[in-house]
């Protein structure tokens, strides 16, 4: 019992200094707006004013919290067993390219039938990319994090190539994008905000990997790979089958996250679909420790930032690197935070 | 003894919870050779890792022709003269043998043209037979060259103690033969050479004087003419400190019922080591069958072609008359065959894991309460707890992580979830290493009670004491090959340990 009381007390203990440090990072760009002669507490007001001072920034906030849950959840999964997928930007983007394609194509049938082949498209085009790391990884021991981390500049520019030639709308007056998607290929939107059924692909895939890791098999051998995968090894646990089936989840996790930006925000493909949701996403990961029910709070919290980060260039004119570099800063705490927890052992 | 070239005196050493050094004293002369002979764990490396300054002592001195030197690093052992050669080379793979040798030869400041010292390679490998090509890229070398370019490096450093630390256990016969002559070349021309070994025959063909290292402090030191291996053989087992198991369950007859069979079996081996070479033998029910030898002589590799974490490359393995051989793990486990692992910690548990969850992660139908794809850890947790019960133990509290348990409770909460399932057949790999008397005395019972419900154990472990102790039978690897298989009962330690360093055969 006097244990168990130790370790409530450590985890009170590790959320305040999480806090702390967090608060560490504010001050941190705090002073650097300083140094451009910008008033940081105006700055950060403007940022948590313009997202959730009103109902249309909450809602912008929870239209950002899409993409960004599924990308968490994509690098959650493998990162349970101890891999980094840091290609869910790739991901993403692929996804969103085969519901493209199916949009494009098969954009006559009725909306009971289209919609769903859409979700298993930019499902299946997300798991089929990250197949490629995966299938390496197992057959030859490469090194994930460098392949899908490489891999995203390659889907992007996949993406780029579509749009600019065979894809590309005649009547677009030569903008690289392609036509606008069949009312029957678009998700729906709430009342008069941006919040589409997305959404529920994110909530689903978060309360599955929930489900799954306290009450499966699945996850149990997942937690086991991942605290010690030489005893995991040894328990006769199919490790390569796991490298895959993670992998490939988690790419179609993304994969749905672009379906979902192409078929209800965007209704077209175009550059750009993404400002960074598959990295924003990993840093979510990271910052809820692959938790699933953190990963909710955190996508808020960075959903916050990065919408704040599209108001300070409208209203303080201030670049949206900012954001990054806060965002960076936090993200550099955690890996720190991570580090010196190791070194306790 | 003050005219030494090499004096240790009184070196102790301890680590948390071991005392690997204790009050050792040793002396080299100038062109001697001079083994330090022991048994996993007796302290021997650790006392060549202090005289390199790769760990510092606790207390004890260092004298080097008579001066007393403060050894710290292994900056300044080389300062010294002191050299070191380790069983894993240090050398850079992708290097030439001249930049490899470069490289050592500038960190002491020097500098030298390559074509010089491309010659100077060539005349010194030429004088003590160290032939390799200085042009020739390290990875492309034998271990043998390599361990040659090692040696280059020491005497290009101006190393005049040379270190090996079991210099032969990576080589070819043919190979051991070579080195035995560079080592008795370099003696002659007044370096000193201290090589850790296990192998008696080895001592008895190359070593001037031995010193027996047993449980950290000298058995003896005596010269090489004065004793014989069976002599050896004694000073490095010793006398049985485990008081010997007087209980009846040991009376109780071994089974006529064959559990386990092997059936000449092959299987490669870590790198450099031995594999199986052929081995056959059958295990009783209710039998005890203890596997002795140095390690790396193939017994971890023999429990692991049982579990089927090594592939079995020729042969085949029978457990109760169903061929297992080449079968998966999980397949295995499920027989179920119970596995105590070496160091759980790093081995047999999923530490950041409460010890319910790591009670369940080897599948058995006992333990499991998982139905398909969902696991109901309401219904595992009953059953483990009925589990326990039944067996009279007590494990610490189930939901705590294991890595906040001591080692003791981590090897309670593995000898609780593999004997539990009631085994056929249990592997154990060094199943009490680390372990204080009273959790050793625990793991005993526990085996004897698996034994009299009819379980058998093969017992891997280095040992000897607990051999004697637990077994019915001993068997005794070398070189990936049963040396022989003896009854404790009619057997002395002494024997056991000439059959393990490949001597005599009894």
């Amino acid at each position: 019992m006097e244990m168990l009381a130790l370790v409530r007390n450590n985890r009170v203990i590790d959320v305040l200094r999480m806090t702390g440090m967090m608060a560490l990072a504010f001050i941190a760009v705090g002073l650097l707006l300083l140094s451009f002669g910008k008033n940081p507490i105006e700055a950060y007001g403007e940022i948590f004013k313009g997202s959730l001072g009103s109902t249309y920034g909450l809602s912008e906030v929870v239209v950002k919290m899409i993409p960004l849950m599924l990308c968490a959840v994509a690098t959650a999964i493998p990162a349970r067993m101890g891999l980094l997928n840091v290609g869910a930007e790739g991901q993403l983007h692929i996804g969103a390219m085969w519901a493209t394609w199916g949009a494009l194509t098969l954009g006559e049938w009725p909306k009971e039938i289209l919609l769903p082949t859409l979700v298993l498209l930019g499902f299946l085009g997300g798991a089929v990319f990250a197949f490629i790391p995966a299938f390496f990884r197992v057959k030859a021991g490469v090194n994930e994090t460098i392949c899908t981390l490489l891999l995203n500049y390659v889907a992007i520019l996949i993406v780029e190539h579509m749009v600019h030639g065979s894809w590309k709308d005649p009547m677009s007056f030569n903008w690289p994008f392609t036509r606008e998607f069949s009312d029957a290929a678009r998700l729906a939107f709430y009342g008069n905000t941006r919040i589409h059924t997305g959404l529920w692909f994110a909530l689903g895939a978060i309360v599955l990997f929930y489900l799954a890791l306290k009450r499966t098999r699945w996850g149990y051998e997942l937690r086991i790979i991942g605290d010690n995968a030489e005893a995991a090894r040894r328990a006769g646990i199919p490790i390569n089958r796991y490298i895959i089936l993670t992998l490939c989840i988690g790419g179609g996790l993304a994969g749905l996250a672009g379906m979902a930006e192409v078929c209800a925000i965007q209704g077209r493909l175009r550059p750009g679909i993404s400002t960074g949701f598959g990295y924003t996403g990993f840093l979510v990961s990271w910052l809820a420790l692959h938790n699933p029910l953190k990963i909710i709070l955190m996508a808020f919290l960075l959903g916050v930032l990065s919408l704040g980060g599209d108001m300070i260039q409208i209203s303080l004119e201030l670049p949206y690197a900012i954001v990054n570099i806060l965002m960076a800063l936090i993200f550099f705490i955690v890996l720190g935070r991570l580090a010196a927890g190791r070194k306790e052992y | 003894m003050n005219t030494a070239y090499l004096r240790l005196e009184n070196i102790t050493k301890s680590f948390p919870g071991v005392l690997a050094n204790s009050g050792i004293n040793l002396s080299v002369e100038k062109g001697e050779i001079h083994a330090l002979l022991g048994e996993n764990g007796a302290g021997k490396s650790t006392l060549m890792k202090i005289l390199y300054g790769y760990y510092q002592q606790d207390s004890g001195s260092i004298y080097i022709e008579g001066n007393l030197v403060d050894i710290r690093t292994p900056t300044d052992a080389m300062r010294c003269g002191i050299g070191m050669v380790f069983q894993n080379f240090m050398l850079i793979p992708a290097f030439s043998v001249i930049e490899n040798i470069a490289l050592a030869v500038q960190k002491q400041g020097q500098m030298i043209q390559s074509q010089e010292l491309a010659d100077r390679i060539r005349d010194t490998a030429a004088c003590y037979n160290l032939s390799v090509e200085p042009e020739a890229k390290v990875w492309e070398l034998s271990i043998g060259e390599q361990q040659r370019v090692e040696i280059l490096r020491l005497l290009f450093t101006g190393s005049r103690i040379l270190i090996f630390d079991e210099p032969t256990s990576v080589l070819t016969p043919q190979e051991v033969e070579g080195f035995f002559e560079i080592a008795r070349k370099l003696s002659s021309d007044g370096y000193c050479i201290l090589f850790i070994t296990h192998k008696l025959r080895e001592v008895m063909a190359l070593a001037d004087r031995i010193t027996v290292l047993r449980k950290g402090t000298v058995v003896n030191t005596a010269l090489r003419q004065d004793v014989t291996e069976s002599d050896l053989a004694y000073m490095l087992v010793g006398k049985p400190t485990i008081e010997s198991i007087e209980s009846d369950q040991l009376q109780e007859p071994v089974s006529q019922d064959v559990t386990l069979e092997f059936h000449d079996v092959f299987a490669s081996g870590e790198r450099g080591r031995s594999g199986l070479q052929g081995v056959s033998f059958t295990l009783q029910e209710r039998e005890i069958l203890g596997v002795a030898g140095v390690a790396g002589n193939g017994q971890t590799e023999l429990g692991e072609v049982v579990l089927g974490l090594r592939p079995c490359s020729q042969g085949r393995i029978v457990l109760h008359g169903q061929d297992l051989t080449n079968r998966s793990t999980a397949k295995i486990l499920e027989a179920p065959v119970a596995y105590i692992p070496e160091d759980p910690l790093q081995t047999g548990v999923a530490p950041g894991l409460s010890v319910l969850e790591n009670m369940v992660l080897h599948k058995r139908d006992s333990q499991r309460g998982w139905r398909g794809l969902v696991m109901d850890w309401k219904e595992i947790r009953a059953k483990i707890e009925l589990n326990v019960e039944r067996f009279g133990l007590t494990l610490p509290n189930l939901d705590r992580p294991v890595i906040t348990l001591s080692g003791g409770n981590i090897q309670r909460v593995v000898f609780v979830r593999e004997l539990a399932c009631q085994p056929r057949l249990t592997v154990a790999f060094h199943p009490t290493f680390g372990l204080d008397i009273a959790a050793t005395k625990l793991a005993h019972e526990l085996f004897l009670t698996s034994r009299s419900q009819g379980s058998a154990l093969l017992l891997i472990s280095e040992d000897l004491d607990e051999l004697f102790a637990l077994s019915d039978r001993i068997m005794v690897m070398h070189a990936g090959s049963v040396a022989g298989i003896v009854n404790p009962k009619t057997t002395q330690p002494f024997e056991v340990g000439l059959l393990m360093t490949g001597g005599a055969t009894t």
